[in-house]
């Protein structure tokens, strides 16, 4: 972060984007103290991610340090910085799915996207993230994309639901020609 | 054609995971398609989750059928079977196979008193049950000190993990003479493997806004806030609808039943730190800073949200309220052991044959647990420990399963309670890899505060890494011990003081594992990667070629009915040849 990012001034830069959609949540929280949590949240539920204009954006609207802004939106886990794929897929990493073998199923879904976990493929389709539980141990190991949950995995299975859906965005493009 | 019945389907996140909106859809479809009128109830978890997606069919005479591990056709066919009066469709019927009677047998349903067999998403289901009838008795009937004396009374200690006595706090929060105190439910959930709170806000969201409101009346608190995981989309939800229906109903609000109680509750969605668990980082989080702890005192209850007293209690402590209001603390002190009394929820997993969401008299024994209620362990293997309380617990080895669950036989063994988690692992899990797991955990959600903890916990992983890749050294467990001495010392809050403990557990109760990793360079579990090779066995390989078609790095290679062999520079030990192998050759062997 440059030394700017300190100061209470307005930052010019901040013209070139577009945040009319974020007036209505800040007008929501402005008078509400200790809301910058809950503004984060709406701002990613609109944008998918935080980006550094959005954030100084944020703290220039809610007359917070950008520093201290910056410092919430890296401390919680549901933040994301950068843009996420299509699909995005939480391979759960909860303690039922580590004794089921999840470990295995990461390596299988690494494989087959070529990518690590927090990543996103070149072509902006799937971004694999883990979390930390999703709750549904009886499904272990399990995954979700999209909110879908699947499970129980295995290695096959799991690079099956991937190339499965690789197949339907081919699938789409082909028809959209 | 039967014209009573009723029909239920259990929609917690568990179900919806195994597919149980698909069913609700369809047969809420089908009947208004063709004009029938079957009252169908979304319910919450019931606990059966081995046994998700489940319905309940429930005929004219009041018999309740189970039904569990539907298809959404299995479903119409058994909807369409008990519709034409033909009964239940014995094949998919759970009630009669006994498994839901041993599942639900050794259990005593206090917390889950109604969760699965009321809609939590209607007051009025609750209030058929007796909801907010304790509310009710409280105002009408009782000082706060009464409240607290019956809550001395009944023994109930909090169920967030610390286990403190409940009457303490909120005696002590009623006593503070501060105004414009707060009242704050914990929600944020973050052991991994848990989902006890999640169950109840989703399937029971009422019973904790019903204790919430006592707990408020006692301590003289105006505002209530429910701090829960945004991760838990659907219990926010659910407690959305039930807060808008306590209020029309007059439980929430400015003069509630009256009695010019004025109380309301509003909802703060955390965004996924473990730490925030802890009182004071959870504060933090809820006044929109980094959630980082701080020193005690002064306590919460003497200056906690925006420098007020506040209480915190967890969602199953809340949950416990109403019914030991209704039923005397004297019903709630008879279950359990005489410094563990009442029940425990349980979210039981891993390696167990019905895993799901259990509720049990304290005092119970894990094997009961274990074996009684969860069946015992999957593919009839050996069970080798349990782990309770999550990343601040710890292991405890299958000779020592017949102590009874009670906060203090628990902490003997180097594990606490916790909130609930039980993980049940057996002879295929490799202990150091678990410690290492946990470490991996408490490392990552370590807030960075404490330098013990925050380095601390670094250090600690990367020697557990070290052994796990088989490049252990002499003196590794001694330095291990003693790192773990020196962050539990050292660190301020819950986190760090227990961010140790499955290390010391496993380490005190399986040393050898470790001498092994470090000694032998062998993982006897045969879970760690860099100490194992894949190998077909040349004896047992038919030739099929299966495992080398799977194979993601075409490292198997061979002639078809001729033994494969795997090229092992190349192997990335994947694991996929060794579930790719039919079992009836079961040729791919780890070593």
């Amino acid at each position: 972060m440059n030394c700017c990012y300190n100061s209470e001034k307005p930052v010019e830069d901040l013209d070139k984007f577009d945040f009319s959609l974020l007036e209505e949540i800040i007008k929501k929280y402005k008078d509400e103290a200790g809301s910058l949590i809950s503004v984060l949240q709406e701002a990613q539920d609109i944008y998918s991610y935080l980006s550094l204009p959005l954030l100084k954006y944020i703290a220039a609207e809610l007359h917070i340090k950008p520093a201290r802004v910056y410092g919430v939106a890296t401390f919680y886990t549901q933040f994301r910085m950068k843009p996420v794929g299509k699909y995005h897929i939480l391979l759960c990493k909860g303690t039922a799915c580590h004794v089921n073998g999840s470990g295995r199923i990461e390596t299988a879904l690494c494989e087959e996207l070529k990518i690590e976990t927090g990543e996103t493929t070149q072509d902006g389709l799937f971004t694999l993230d883990s979390a930390a539980c999703l709750g549904c141990c009886s499904l272990a190991p399990v995954m979700m994309i999209n909110g879908q949950a699947y499970g129980p995995l295995s290695a096959e299975k799991a690079r099956k639901i991937i190339r499965d859906l690789y197949a339907a965005e081919k699938q789409a493009l082909g028809d959209g020609e | 054609m039967v014209n009573n019945m009723k029909l239920r389907v259990g929609l917690g996140s568990c179900g919806i995971a195994a597919g149980a909106l698909d069913i609700w859809e369809k047969i809420k479809g089908e009947c208004a398609a063709r004009g029938l009128n079957i009252e169908l109830q979304p319910t919450g978890c019931i606990g059966m989750c081995h046994h998700e997606p489940l319905m309940d069919i429930i005929d004219d005479e009041g018999k309740i059928f189970t039904y569990g591990n539907l298809s959404t056709e299995n479903a119409l066919e058994i909807f369409e079977h008990h519709l034409s009066g033909q009964g239940p469709l014995a094949q998919y019927l759970l009630s009669s196979e006994g498994t839901q009677k041993d599942f639900m047998e050794s259990q005593w349903r206090i917390v889950l008193r109604n969760c699965g067999s009321i809609n939590p998403e209607s007051i009025d289901d609750y209030r058929k049950e007796g909801g907010y009838t304790a509310l009710e008795k409280v105002l009408n009937s009782m000082s706060p000190e009464r409240v607290i004396e019956e809550l001395k009374i009944s023994g109930l200690r909090g169920r967030g993990g610390a286990g403190f006595p409940t009457w303490f706090k909120w005696e002590a929060a009623y006593k503070e003479k501060g105004q414009g105190k707060y009242l704050i439910c914990n929600a944020d959930e973050g052991d991994p493997g848990a989902f006890m709170d999640r169950s109840v806000l989703e399937g029971d969201p009422h019973a904790v806004l019903e204790g919430m409101a006592i707990a408020a009346y006692v301590i003289g608190a105006a505002t209530g806030i429910i701090y829960v995981r945004a991760e838990y989309p659907l219990a926010v939800k659910r407690l959305q609808i039930a807060i808008e229906q306590a209020r029309d109903n007059g439980f929430l609000g400015k003069n509630i039943l009256g009695k010019g109680f004025l109380f309301d509750i509003k909802i703060k969605q955390g965004a996924g730190a473990f730490v925030c668990g802890e009182e004071t980082a959870l504060i933090a989080s809820l006044e929109g800073e980094r959630g980082m702890p701080r020193l005690k005192p002064p306590f919460p209850a003497q200056k906690g949200y925006w420098g007020k007293p506040s209480n915190i209690n967890n969602v199953e402590t809340f949950a416990n309220i109403p019914w030991i209001i209704n039923k005397g603390g004297q019903a709630f002190a008879a279950l359990g052991t005489p410094d563990s009394k009442g029940t425990k929820v349980f979210a039981l997993a891993g390696k167990i044959k019905r895993g799901g969401l259990v509720e049990v008299p304290m005092g119970i024994s894990l094997r009961d647990i274990i074996f009684k209620i969860g069946g015992g362990i999957k593919d009839n293997k050996k069970i080798k420990a349990v782990q309770l309380g999550g990343p601040s617990g710890g292991c405890i080895p299958e000779e020592l399963l017949d102590i009874p669950v009670d906060y203090q036989s628990i902490n003997n063994t180097g594990a606490i309670m916790g909130s609930g988690g039980m993980i049940v692992v057996d002879e295929s899990t490799c202990m150091v890899d678990m410690a290492r797991f946990f470490l991996e955990f408490t490392q990552k959600e370590s807030c960075g505060k404490c330098v013990a903890c925050r380095i601390g916990t670094k250090r600690m992983l990367e020697i557990l890494e070290r052994i796990s890749s088989g490049k252990g050294k002499e003196g590794d467990i001694e330095l291990l011990e003693e790192l773990a001495g020196e962050i539990k010392a050292a660190s301020l809050c819950g986190l760090g003081q227990s961010a140790p403990n499955p290390v010391l557990t496993t380490i005190r109760y399986f040393r050898d594992e470790y001498e092994a990793h470090i000694k032998e360079k062998k993982c006897p579990a045969k879970q760690c990667k860099a100490l194992i090779t894949y190998i077909i066995d040349p004896e047992l390989c038919k030739g099929c070629g299966i495992c080398a078609r799977k194979c993601p790095v075409n490292c198997i290679k061979g002639e078809k009915k001729e033994p494969y062999v795997i090229e092992q520079d190349k192997c990335i030990k994947c694991g996929t040849c060794l579930e790719a192998c039919p079992s009836k050759f079961a040729a791919v062997v780890v070593e």
